[in-house]
């Protein structure tokens, strides 16, 4: 006799609607990381095939190897589990936003960025985001001791490619809820209103903010870069007030300062005092589903 | 036997031309012509030293009217001394034109029945005229003069103003015509703390130089902004500007930061007959190209270590013309009267811009890369081989004509936006049928099975 381990069909929950709360239920169960791996790993090959995006596979192959690298000695360093899912967003994000003629270069920014988690800590988090800390480190590089070793190509990006990156942008935000689309939004806004009031105030057409808003890093970056949980504030207050430094001081640094990559070093420079922003709304800390899901399953 | 024996001196030969012409053969072909500048109307060229905040402008445009109405107003952004201020000749901007123009190169195909040689040579250069100038006359309305200066056959002004309203007032009393919406422009510029370099033809020096043209006008002085301000100029166009920006840089290729720069197309196959009407071809491409890019693109023309050049549209330019320009890190004088090529570390870029306000709303802003590959607008002509070629590989070669016109047919057409048809007619014309001959369509199954087995 076999046995039936199957559920009988009479248990099963009838009629269509619970079924659609099931999928609803196993959808926010979804760690955002694999719809955000999704969306730039489309936008890359998009990019790359379609001749829009400058990138080579080579470099894309040499970051993604420093990245995984940079994950793997820190793991062990740490003495725990090697993630996959953070550095592969990392390099996507670098060969979206970084270039490098030696792959090398790229490898370093992956190494870098990554490795930039288990360096600078405060508390049980990571200070700075990694993909910005990767793209920083290689600029600054590329502006000091090693000349042109690496660069960021703003303009490079058609209209095509630009809505590309904001349909997937937008997509991933309302998808994932990953928390931290108010991140984005806050920080658009008080970029996008700075920009239009000094327009107003030089007399200038509103074709030059909006001009400015269409630059593919700018929009790159308020999807998917300032929106990470994990270098974000928790709590809603704070975050709010996180995205409104950034914007400010991108805002200082490009159009006081003539730096055309501000927003990075300003991500960067908010990331640094994000601790001193925090601490007035203490909130608990942000963990990504999949994690959550693993803690709850580890035996006690 | 016979065609291993074909292939070693073919080999050989190969071996042979190589060290007949010195070597480091990039690629065969000969130079025959190139596009400069002169082709474009309203065409300004700039040419941007740029090393860290250290910029040498020139400015050469190709003003061509009565010198007593040329005047030019400058957003610079700070108050210059006299000797920030220099003038300098047309000919090294017209050398730099030339050194990194599109070009043309043509290649003859070898008889099919016997082996390639290769071959190279290289090129020339033009000149052509540019300038700026004006008088003066002081009066205050809320504008400062901030100096003064006479340089060369120019008079210059260096102003700062309260009010755009006072500083159009001035201009427009001294003879500058400030068309209504440059105002706005003015006024934001005013804001943002910005000088203006104003300068007219001094007509007493200029009758000293014993010229009739006027030469570029050159500033040095040290700004974070990397940018052009190209927004009073498209104040009072009608239609668009053509701005040609050339950047002698350290570390490499220069793109805009807040446009999409764009490689022009590049290393096509093009009809014979375009050698004869080389300039329209690139004016023809150069406007497509735009209209394809939904007319917001800043084009590369050129990207190329300084120190040489292949195929040369003009030789590089010499320490002491990189030095005029700007590119203080070269010691000009007698080590380049030994290499007159050897430049250190100069990397040029050539930049081709048409614009106007709808599509370019924001000044120029650049950034410099470290891409240091080389880049370079070339089109190739292939001759067909005039002699008889009696043997398989000739008639073959011969079927295969026809397709090989056709297929330069449709770059053409693609690159330029010509109708094929046309295409196909002149080419037509200058004995490049794209249709295949009777000879080959009638015998097309011979060629399917060898034609070997023939009756009888």
């Amino acid at each position: 006799m076999t046995s039936i381990t199957a559920t009988p069909l009479e248990t099963r929950p009838p009629g269509g609607a619970p079924v659609v709360a099931g999928i609803r239920r196993t959808w926010r169960r979804i760690d955002p990381r694999y719809l955000q791996i999704f969306s730039l790993g489309a936008l890359l090959i998009y990019g790359m095939a379609s001749g829009l995006l400058n990138q080579t596979a080579v470099n894309a192959a040499a970051a993604a190897a420093g990245a995984f690298v940079a994950q793997a000695i820190g793991s062990a360093m740490i003495a725990t589990r090697a993630r996959l899912l953070s550095p592969l967003i990392t390099t996507l994000s670098l060969c979206l936003l970084l270039r490098a003629d030696a792959p090398w270069a790229m490898a370093l920014a992956g190494a870098i960025g990554v490795g930039s988690k288990f360096a600078f800590r405060w508390g049980d988090r990571h200070i700075f985001n990694p993909a910005n800390a990767g793209v920083v480190a290689m600029l600054l590089l590329g502006a000091t001791a090693l000349p042109g070793v690496a660069w960021s190509s703003p303009g490079q990006w058609g209209s095509a490619f630009l809505l590309a990156v904001a349909l997937a942008g937008a997509g991933f935000l309302v998808t994932a809820r990953a928390a931290r689309t108010d991140a984005a939004l806050v920080f658009f806004l008080t970029f996008a209103g700075l920009a239009c009031a000094r327009a107003l105030y030089l007399g200038d057409p509103l074709t030059i903010p909006f001009h400015r808003l269409q630059n593919g890093a700018f929009v790159l970056f308020a999807f998917f870069m300032i929106t990470d949980p994990m270098t974000t504030p928790n709590g809603r207050w704070s975050r709010a007030l996180f995205s409104v430094l950034v914007a400010v001081l991108a805002h200082v640094l490009t159009f006081n300062f003539f730096i055309v990559d501000g927003i990075f070093y300003a991500l960067a420079a908010a990331c640094l005092v994000r601790p001193l922003i925090e601490a007035f709304e203490p909130a608990k800390n942000y963990q990504w589903p999949l994690d959550a899901c693993r803690a709850a399953q580890k035996p006690n | 036997m016979n065609s291993a024996k074909k292939r070693l001196i073919a080999a050989l030969a190969a071996g042979t031309a190589l060290i007949t012409t010195g070597g480091a053969v990039a690629f065969c072909g000969f130079y025959v012509a190139k596009a400069d500048t002169k082709l474009f109307n309203k065409a300004s060229k700039v040419v941007l030293m740029r090393d860290g905040d250290r910029t040498v402008i020139t400015m050469a445009s190709d003003y061509e009217g009565p010198l007593e109405d040329f005047a030019m107003v400058v957003p610079v952004p700070t108050v210059l001394e006299r000797d920030q201020i220099h003038v300098t000749e047309n000919a090294i901007v017209d050398h730099l034109d030339a050194y990194t123009a599109p070009r043309l190169v043509e290649y003859f195909d070898e008889d099919p029945c016997r082996p390639v040689i290769m071959m190279e040579r290289m090129a020339q250069a033009t000149s052509m005229d540019a300038a700026a100038p004006m008088q003066q006359r002081a009066k205050s309305l809320g504008v400062t003069i901030e100096a003064e200066y006479t340089v060369g056959e120019y008079d210059i002004q260096i102003l700062s103003a309260d009010q755009s309203d006072g500083l159009s007032t001035y201009l427009t009393e001294n003879g500058y015509q400030i068309p209504t919406g440059a105002e706005k422009t003015l006024a934001s510029y005013i804001k943002q703390g910005t000088k203006f370099f104003i300068a007219k033809v001094n007509l007493e020096e200029q009758a000293k130089t014993g010229r009739t043209y006027l030469r570029p006008l050159q500033m040095a002085f040290e700004t974070r902004k990397f940018m052009l301000p190209i927004r009073l100029g498209m104040a009072n166009a009608d239609g668009k500007q053509e701005l040609f920006v050339f950047t002698l840089t350290r570390n490499g290729r220069v793109e805009a930061a807040n446009y999409r720069t764009v490689k022009l197309p590049t290393g096509q196959d093009v009809p014979r007959y375009v050698k004869g009407e080389f300039g329209d071809f690139y004016k023809a491409m150069f406007e497509e190209q735009t209209r394809k890019e939904n007319e917001q693109a800043v084009f590369l023309e050129y990207a190329w270590d300084m120190a040489w050049c292949d195929p040369c549209a003009a030789d590089p330019l010499s320490s002491e013309e990189l030095r005029e320009l700007g590119v203080y890190w070269t010691d000009g004088s007698q080590e380049s009267r030994v290499r007159p090529t050897a430049a250190p570390d100069v990397f040029v870029t050539r930049l081709h811009v048409s614009y106007d306000r709808e599509h370019f709303p924001e000044d120029l802003i650049f950034k410099q890369t470290g891409d240091r590959s080389n880049f370079q607008g070339r089109y190739v002509i292939r001759h067909p081989y005039q002699g008889n070629a009696e043997c398989k590989a000739g008639e073959d070669y011969r079927a295969g004509l026809p397709i090989r016109f056709d297929e330069e047919a449709q770059t053409l057409a693609r690159l330029t936006g010509w109708s094929i048809d046309d295409i196909r007619n002149r080419m037509e014309t200058d004995g490049q049928s794209t249709e295949p001959g009777p000879e080959e369509k009638s015998s097309w199954w011979k060629r399917l099975w060898g034609g070997e087995d023939k009756e009888g």
